[in-house]
């Protein structure tokens, strides 16, 4: 085994309603949709109107932005419904499937053979090239560039992640096929990032990319870190990251010729009655997972739950209805937990033995085996910082990260470059927006930043 | 409870914008929410948060702050009975505390109501919720007092805090200087009688004959630092220690001096507090420790004169070294902010403190500058802290190109 990759720093959250290794074959939804705000700096121009008939892998929209990048129906059906926001912003596409599973083909090659030019066209035409996410920034891969490497988080360590090893427990052939395919890619290496306890999954057995082992905490499991620890990003670099469901999901597509975009989420969370993995397809309706599987709500009481599409952490609140609640394209997991709109008396006074907190000022810390029941409250009111040092102890990077986010909140683009903003993506400071007493929006104003940055670069 | 919950609900529409006590809507808010966490769920990022939050935070101090408190309530009664020429065996532990209480109790209203009713009105100006600081910024003010120190000028000296320490720099989160050391500082340049000499530190003592108070022959109200300065100015061979009081006497606190500075024990219960909640930085305060023994060693060295031959460790219990390394230094807004900037910061205040004790004796505390002036460099430290950070990051970029 390779050096293992040790951290100190970090936080692990335990809540209740992870998912059993229980796999359910899902139906199919009644609509799958891709949603446009899902992708970084996307304006999406429309290739079809509803009514259209279209296929698996049959092009909806292509962004303004790169002409060349097309994004794909997952299923086969009909375009049902193309919903716009204010200004005629395109919320979602939806399709309705007809169940026939039809998809556009591409021509199959031994995967040796295959050329870097040939790998590209095929991925941009399927529609597969948003699975490749560029650093800095977290944008969609640039088609012109050459990444200086490739990265592959083999783990989620996020509150109530799925076991990624489940994940892709019948998919070590297409796995493998992936890692060679985006090999073509980059005259770099391609990097897989495993924990330690991996010993029997198929992740163990693969040897088709360079094979790195972490332990810890959450962001353990975060690609941000993994490549601050590997071969950090430096100004100037261009990395790419692809999820490990979808590197299955190019392997398929090169094996096959055709357009095959299932998945497996993990359904999670308290609010579940019994929280497993489903067999899905990219971009499914959240309710045709969710519906039936709700533990029922008090009657007279108007809280009710947060359905997320991916961890509670980094997650995007999704309302169940058919105009954006589908699920993302790069999450795994779907997660119902309480609203917390409630009110309690003197709670910042009380023992509060049922609260998680990473500080001690709570009891949590003397029940680590503990699985807690989070709801949505902020816990608090907005205020300035005021603490200092504990933030940089659930980040796991070089970087001070009070000193980068109030770069950011200056919006000085100098001091944003010196302070690590090309290494991180929202994500990487989840846990800081988690502790942070003053409840701030961390992964908010990195989001401006980032956006910023893109702006003035180019 | 739902009843207090009903009634909140009831009145909150005036207090909202529009309504008809809109202008009172940050004091509306402050209280609501001292009475119950708001019902406000996070709307972007994270969905779930930590229990933490600021009042959570303030509370922590406040209780780390209680032991001391509660025995500088005591001590100034001890001390005035002393005096008198009373012991515990004449006045019982109950009584001595009682009489504390009720000297301690007007200066805490005092400095909450000035603090407290100029934060409202600026959150109110400023169309912000009130800030938890001064919770604990209000404490800190009575305990650096002396416990003789006329109301008018602790008034005087919060408002000056409040408004030139912090509201001018944006509030809570914004201040360069530790609010509670600003208004001491105020008091020790604009009212210097009130803060300084022999007579100030017990109860009763400087207006003595006028009341009436039959004082111990040779009395003086003297505190160990004022003994050892005094030593020093006499020009004489050894320090003669007021009352003959020995540096357990010093360590339990039962000596003259400001409320709540005297007893290292209580403040060292309140440091265990602080750190194990990791509230208060450890850092900080170990830093302080060794920057002050490390100067007190050097001073020992060279030994010229009475007050370079005090050992060093006994400048740990004396005056308000062991209160400003705990619950000044480790302030977190005026403190640096990196965990390297942390060790110098506080190493410098140890260092800077005995500094001034043992050099100007004509101001034996120097706790209480050299905690202001770190505050005004700690920017500068965190400065070259990040400066590092940033220069290791472009050394990489150049060394992989």
């Amino acid at each position: 085994m390779s050096k293992v990759i040790k951290l100190r720093k970090g936080l692990d959250i335990n809540l209740v309603g992870a998912a059993e290794r229980v796999l359910t074959k899902g139906g199919d939804a009644p609509g799958y949709a891709l949603v446009p705000s899902h992708y970084r700096g996307v304006t999406p121009k429309l290739l079809v109107k509803v009514g259209d008939k279209v296929k698996a892998g049959s092009p909806l929209f292509f962004s303004k932005e790169h002409p060349e990048v097309l994004f794909t129906a997952p299923v086969s059906g009909e375009v049902s419904a193309i919903n716009r926001g204010e200004k005629r912003k395109i919320l979602s596409i939806v399709v309705r499937p007809d169940g026939e599973r039809q998809s556009e083909q591409f021509d199959t090659c031994p995967i040796g053979d295959l050329t870097r030019e040939r790998v590209r066209e095929t991925l941009l035409r399927a529609g597969f090239w948003p699975m490749l996410v560029q650093r800095p920034f977290g944008v969609i891969a640039d088609t012109a560039a050459t990444p200086k490497a490739i990265f592959i988080s083999g783990l989620d360590t996020a509150p109530l992640a799925p076991e990624l090893n489940f994940l892709v427990q019948d998919q070590g052939e297409h796995l493998i096929a992936g890692l060679e395919v985006l090999k073509k890619l980059t005259d770099g290496k391609v990097h897989l990032t495993v924990g330690t306890d991996t010993t029997a999954g198929v992740l163990s057995r693969i040897k088709q990319a360079e094979i790195h082992h972490i332990e810890g905490p959450h962001p353990a499991g975060n690609v941000g870190v993994q490549i601050a620890h590997i071969d950090p990003i430096n100004k100037g670099d261009l990395v790419w990251t692809v999820e490990l469901q979808h590197v299955a999901m190019i392997g398929r597509l090169f094996m096959t010729g055709t357009v095959d975009m299932t998945k497996i989420v993990a359904l999670t969370g308290s609010e579940v009655v019994k929280p497993r993995y489903f067999k899905v397809i990219s971009g499914a309706l959240i309710s045709s997972i969710t519906d039936g599987n709700l533990r029922p709500q008090d009657a007279g009481e108007e809280r009710g739950v947060r359905i997320i599409s991916g961890n509670p952490l980094t997650g995007i609140k999704v309302e169940p209805d058919d105009i954006e609640g589908y699920l993302g394209f790069y999450h795994n997991q779907v997660t119902v937990i309480p609203e917390g709109n409630k009110y309690e008396f003197l709670g910042w006074a009380m023992p509060r033995i049922s609260k998680f907190s990473a500080s001690h000022s709570y009891f949590s810390w003397m029940f680590p085996k503990k699985r807690y029941n989070l709801d949505t409250n902020l816990n608090g009111g907005p205020r300035a910082f005021v603490q200092t040092g504990i933030y940089d102890r659930v980040l796991p990077m070089n970087i001070y990260p009070l000193y980068l986010i109030k770069a950011v909140m200056a919006g000085d683009i100098d001091k944003m470059e010196n302070l690590g903003i090309y290494e991180v993506l929202e994500e990487d400071l989840a846990l800081c927006e988690f502790i942070d007493p003053s409840k701030n929006e961390w992964q908010a104003t990195l989001s401006r930043g980032i956006e910023l940055m893109i702006k003035e670069l180019n | 409870m739902k009843g207090l919950r009903h009634y909140l609900n009831k009145i909150k529409p005036n207090f909202e914008q529009g309504g008809k006590y809109g202008r009172f809507a940050s004091t509306f808010e402050a209280f609501e929410s001292f009475l119950y966490v708001p019902n406000t769920v996070t709307r972007k990022g994270a969905h779930i948060r930590d229990a933490m939050d600021l009042k959570r935070t303030m509370t922590v101090v406040i209780i780390a702050l209680l032991p001391a408190l509660l025995f500088g309530m005591f001590n100034i009664g001890y001390q005035h009975n002393l005096a008198l020429g009373l012991t515990l065996s004449d006045v019982s532990v109950w009584s001595n505390f009682w009489f504390g209480f009720l000297k301690v109790l007007p200066i805490i209203v005092v400095a909450y109501a000035v603090g407290l009713g100029i934060e409202f009105l600026f959150a109110e100006l400023r169309h912000e919720e009130v800030n938890e600081g001064f919770l604990v910024s209000g404490m800190l003010i009575p305990m650096i007092m002396p416990v003789d120190c006329p109301l008018w000028i602790v008034a005087v000296a919060t408002a000056f805090a409040v408004v030139v320490g912090k509201e001018m720099f944006g509030g809570t989160g914004m201040n360069i200087f530790n609010p509670a050391l600003l208004a001491r500082a105020f008091i020790f340049f604009a009212y210097p009688t009130a803060i300084s000499g022999n007579e100030v530190w017990v109860a009763g003592l400087k207006n003595a004959s006028a009341a009436g108070m039959q004082l111990v022959d040779g009395y003086s109200g003297a505190t160990p630092l004022s003994d050892a300065a005094a030593a020093l100015s006499n020009g004489a061979q050894s320090i003669d220690w007021s009352m003959g009081t020995t540096p357990i006497d010093w360590f339990y606190g039962l000596i003259p001096g400001s409320i709540g500075e005297t007893s290292t024990l209580a403040i060292l219960i309140g440091a265990f507090i602080l750190i194990w909640t990791g509230v208060g930085s450890w850092r900080i305060m170990l830093s302080t420790v060794i920057g002050g023994l490390v100067m007190g060693g050097i001073f020992n060295l060279i030994g010229t004169n009475v007050m370079m031959d005090i050992p060093a460790w006994y400048h740990l219990l004396i005056g308000g070294f062991a209160f400003g390394t705990v619950f000044m230094a480790t302030d977190p807004v005026t403190a640096a902010q990196t965990d390297r900037g942390k060790w110098i910061y506080g190493f410098l205040i140890g260092v800077l403190c005995v500094l001034t004790r043992v050099l100007n004796p004509g101001y034996p505390e120097g706790m209480m500058l050299a905690i202001l002036f770190m505050n005004a460099m700690a920017p500068l430290i965190d400065y070259y802290v990040v400066q590092g950070n940033i220069k290791r990051r472009l050394k990489r970029a150049k060394v992989n190109a």
